[in-house]
């Protein structure tokens, strides 16, 4: 049990996809502006990425490797995640409208999400087992949800700040995200052993 | 009595020695008497003469046609020139409906009714009286009094608070009425305690003014129930949430009144305008105004007549003695700018303050540096800084999120920022705004239903038109049948 | 070779039914969007949008053909709350460079003819036949609706005159950095 706790913690927090292993940082850029946008966005990628997680391995485990197929792994990791994502796209889009509107183009961008197709392959790499690879798949989805939520908070009360006209906008956004990336460093610290 | 500590406030230098030690005196007749017909929070009142009526001292000019609105009076006898447009007192200078008066110097009271004694009277007769003599709350907020009077039917009051404190700086009209006219102030308390059946009066005098403190006791005496109380010198002490809470450590709920928890609050001038109302019927045609600020050769306290222009006021003090850079009606924390000297003075004003660039010191804006001085000085507990930045971002919701309406734009956080930054100027700005805005959104729930219902209408109209036009062909066509059946049976 | 090819196709083929499925399940009949949107338009059908009716406003605010600012009545209230709805960031100087215009009916040149009031959505001309109009401001919108119609020129758009009752204190100056010299 406490194994699969500290691989959860340690996926959110510790080996962050986001901050420490530089995967999906368009999301990241891109639906930061507001916290409720964000909250949507991290939602809509947890989903696929946990089940992307869970398709992936079964994939890898019942059918490429008996069959030998491992020259197909990414391309049909990548068939699974659009459909995953096709799948999402619809559902947001009948749940809610609106937040479909604000997410626009990123929704379906999921599907070319480096984070998600990263976890997917990491999990096989890694040789993770069923159960380790659901955690695997949710402890990056929760980190990337949580790393989102901070980032579109600072972003607000970025608004509201004076900032230098040449550092207005993105360039100050990364500022932040490298500070936040500094930050989340720290958490290296929380697992020793 | 033992007091209770506020949040927040300031101790801004109280500069009132510049005219507390000047008696009150009367201002000479001005030539016009400008009398805006809306000098108090609520409806304009509606004019009752005509141009080139004579009207004598005390006579009714515009009476107030909405609960929340208040009569207004001749100060003196004389000519109406005019029923228009002119400048109002108010920092915009926007034009306002306004009668002008020419006195005819004779200065001849309308017959006023008989001296009465209050006690006699039944609440609703006090509160009607005042209602009659025109009286607002003479602290500034000009709120009609007698709605606040009427208070005990609404609530369940046990205490009135007279608000002598004044703690803005400079002005000292409030001082001066209690020292000279102690006992007639002391006489609109008992009315007012009377009118509003409650059970004690709370007087509360800044510590700052010894001898109004001395001049209450010593008129106070003879009750037990009117206490006059000592209370420290703070700035915004004389908010009335603020007073309350010192008095009785009790809060009031954001944007409640302090009747919810018991208590009314009202000025030691309008007891002063309650005591002439009731007891001799005489309207409020006049207020005590201290003129003042380093920029006024002779500054004193005067009586002035409503409708005065500001400039009779300054000429009469000796003029300037430098150029001011500011102009101000009422105190320097919570006052405003005056468009022009030529505004009348009119119920609400307690002050005019001429400031010069040297007291006014006001330097250029620069970043907020996040020291929370005036979160610090913040008697709301609000954190001005955020609410500043959030208004000036556009994010007004984020502003009311964070107690923008509980603010009372004392100005205190303006007056502790280090980086000078206009905090309270954003928060007038943004209250402002919400309310255009609100008024928008009025507006165009107007035109919704204005749409639908025209969209009604003219679906029932063309339904009638069809329906009118089905019953004619039928017609036709009976009238064709009985034709053709006539003509067979030719 | 055939087990890649095969499983592959079979892959794609289960894939696609079950998307095929879903697609049934969470059809979305029309624009939901759309009905929010024409919730919080005027209703009054003036046209000034350039749409020929709030109905089609609202649709081509949610197809994103159309700006959040088209709608002069609405006002910058309006566009707050479809900003909020929709997560757009908008730039409010475009819309409060637009002071709001009532209609005025200059009475000597009013033949009483009745077709304003006709036209207006908002009932905000008064008046019969062969009578002199007159507007109630605090209904009319601006539409310019009645401008169009008046055979005689005699309506025209005033703005709005500032009363005490509107006046609010302007926004202060931005916060200017300046240098600060080191004592």
């Amino acid at each position: 049990m406490t194994e699969y706790l500290l691989l959860l913690l340690g996926t959110a927090l510790v080996n962050n996809v986001v901050l420490v292993k530089f995967l999906g940082l368009c999301p990241f850029m891109g639906v930061s502006n507001k916290v409720d946008s964000a909250l949507g966005m991290g939602l809509a990628t947890t989903f696929v990425l946990t089940l992307a997680a869970v398709a992936s391995w079964l994939l890898e485990f019942y059918v490429l490797q008996p069959l030998n197929l491992g020259f197909l792994r990414i391309l049909t990791f990548i068939l699974v995640i659009a459909a995953v994502v096709q799948f999402t796209e619809m559902a947001v889009k009948k749940v809610s409208p609106a937040l479909y509107q604000v997410l626009g183009i990123f929704l379906p961008l999921i599907t070319t999400n480096c984070a998600v197709l990263g976890v997917a392959l990491l999990n096989v790499q890694q040789h993770h087992g069923f159960v380790e690879s659901v955690l695997y798949g949710f402890g990056s989805a929760v980190g990337f949800t949580l790393v989102l939520l901070i980032f579109s908070g600072l972003r607000e009360r970025l608004a509201l700040s004076d900032v230098p006209k040449a550092f207005a906008g993105a360039p100050i956004g990364f500022i932040v995200a490298g500070l936040l990336s500094l930050a989340f460093m720290g958490f290296s610290g929380l697992v020793t052993s | 009595m033992k007091l209770f500590k506020i949040r927040g406030g300031v101790h801004p230098d109280d500069r009132k020695k510049l005219s507390a030690n000047k008696a009150i005196e009367p201002m000479p007749m001005p030539k016009l008497l400008r009398i805006p017909l809306q000098q108090h929070i609520g409806a304009p009142a509606e004019p009752v003469v005509r141009k080139g009526d004579k009207v004598l001292k005390g006579q009714l000019l515009a009476d107030s046609k909405s609960v929340i609105s208040a009569a207004v009076h001749a100060p003196t006898s004389g000519q109406i020139m005019a029923i228009g447009n002119y400048m109002a007192p108010h920092p915009s200078g926007l034009p306002i409906r306004t009668i002008t008066l020419k006195p005819d110097h004779d200065d001849r009271w309308i017959e006023l009714p008989a001296e009465v004694d209050p006690f006699t009277l039944t609440l609703d007769e006090i509160v009607k009286r005042v209602a009659d003599a025109g009286i607002v709350g003479m602290g500034g907020a000009t709120f009609p009094s007698a709605v606040k009077l009427g208070l005990r039917k609404r609530y369940e009051l046990h205490t009135l608070v007279l608000n002598g404190a004044e703690c803005e700086p400079y002005l000292t009209c409030d001082d001066r009425l209690m020292r000279e006219q102690a006992d007639d102030i002391l006489d609109g308390i008992r009315i007012m305690m009377h009118a509003l059946q409650v059970e004690q009066a709370l007087i509360a005098i800044e510590n700052n003014k010894p001898e109004a403190l001395a001049a209450m006791r010593e008129a106070s005496s003879g009750f037990n129930k009117i206490k006059v109380i000592n209370v420290p010198t703070r700035y915004p002490m004389g908010s009335e949430k603020h007073l309350v809470q010192t008095l009785t450590g009790k809060e009031t709920p954001a944007r409640a009144l302090t009747a919810d928890i018991g208590i009314v609050v009202h000025n030691v001038a309008t007891a002063h305008a309650v005591h002439d109302a009731v007891r001799f019927g005489r309207p409020l045609i006049s207020r005590v105004v201290t003129v003042s600020g380093g920029a006024i050769q002779q500054p004193r306290n005067l009586h002035v007549l409503i409708g005065t222009p500001v400039q009779d006021l300054l000429d009469y003090c000796g003029g300037f003695l430098e150029q001011p850079s500011h102009i101000l009606s009422g105190g320097p924390m919570m006052g405003h700018p005056i468009p022009d000297t030529k505004v009348p003075v009119i119920k609400g004003f307690n002050g005019v303050i001429a400031l010069t660039a040297k007291e006014t010191a006001i330097r250029p804006p620069m970043p907020c540096i996040r020291c929370a001085n005036c979160v610090t000085a913040c008697p709301c507990g609000l954190v001005p800084l955020e609410m500043a930045a959030r208004a000036r971002n556009g994010d007004l919701q984020g502003a009311v999120d964070l107690g923008l309406m509980d603010c009372i734009a004392c100005g205190s956080c303006a007056y502790v920022c280090p980086a000078h930054v206009p905090l309270v100027q954003y928060f007038n700005y943004a209250k402002g705004e919400l309310t255009l805005r609100q008024r928008a959104e009025h507006k165009q729930a107007e035109t919704k239903r204005l749409a639908e219902q025209r969209a009604v209408r003219i679906e029932h109209q063309k339904k009638a038109k069809r329906e009118a036009m089905m019953r004619r062909r039928q017609e036709a066509a009976r009238k064709k049948a009985a034709a053709q059946t006539t003509e067979t049976e030719v | 070779m055939l087990a890649a090819i095969t499983s592959l196709t079979i892959l794609g083929i289960a894939l696609g039914y079950l998307l095929g499925l879903a697609s049934r399940y969470l059809k979305v009949e029309g624009n939901p969007l759309q009905a929010e949107i024409e919730e919080l338009l005027p209703g009054s059908q003036c046209g000034q949008c350039g749409y020929p009716g709030c109905t089609a406003a609202a649709d081509a605010i949610a197809n994103s053909q159309a700006e959040i600012t088209i709608c002069p009545p609405g006002g910058l209230a309006l566009v707050e709350k479809l900003a909020s709805k929709l997560g757009v960031s908008i730039d409010l100087s475009s819309v409060e460079d637009k002071a709001p215009m009532v209609a005025f009916v200059n009475e000597a040149l009013c033949i009483g003819c009745t077709k304003c009031f006709k036209q207006c959505p908002t009932d905000a001309l008064a008046g019969g036949p062969k009578q002199i109009h007159t507007v109630i401001s605090d209904a009319c919108t601006g539409c310019e609706k009645c401008v169009d119609i008046c055979p005689t020129e005699c309506v025209a758009m005033r703005p709005v005159p500032i009363t005490l009752q509107d006046w609010h204190w302007p926004k202060p100056d931005a916060v200017v950095v300046t240098q600060v010299s080191v004592v």
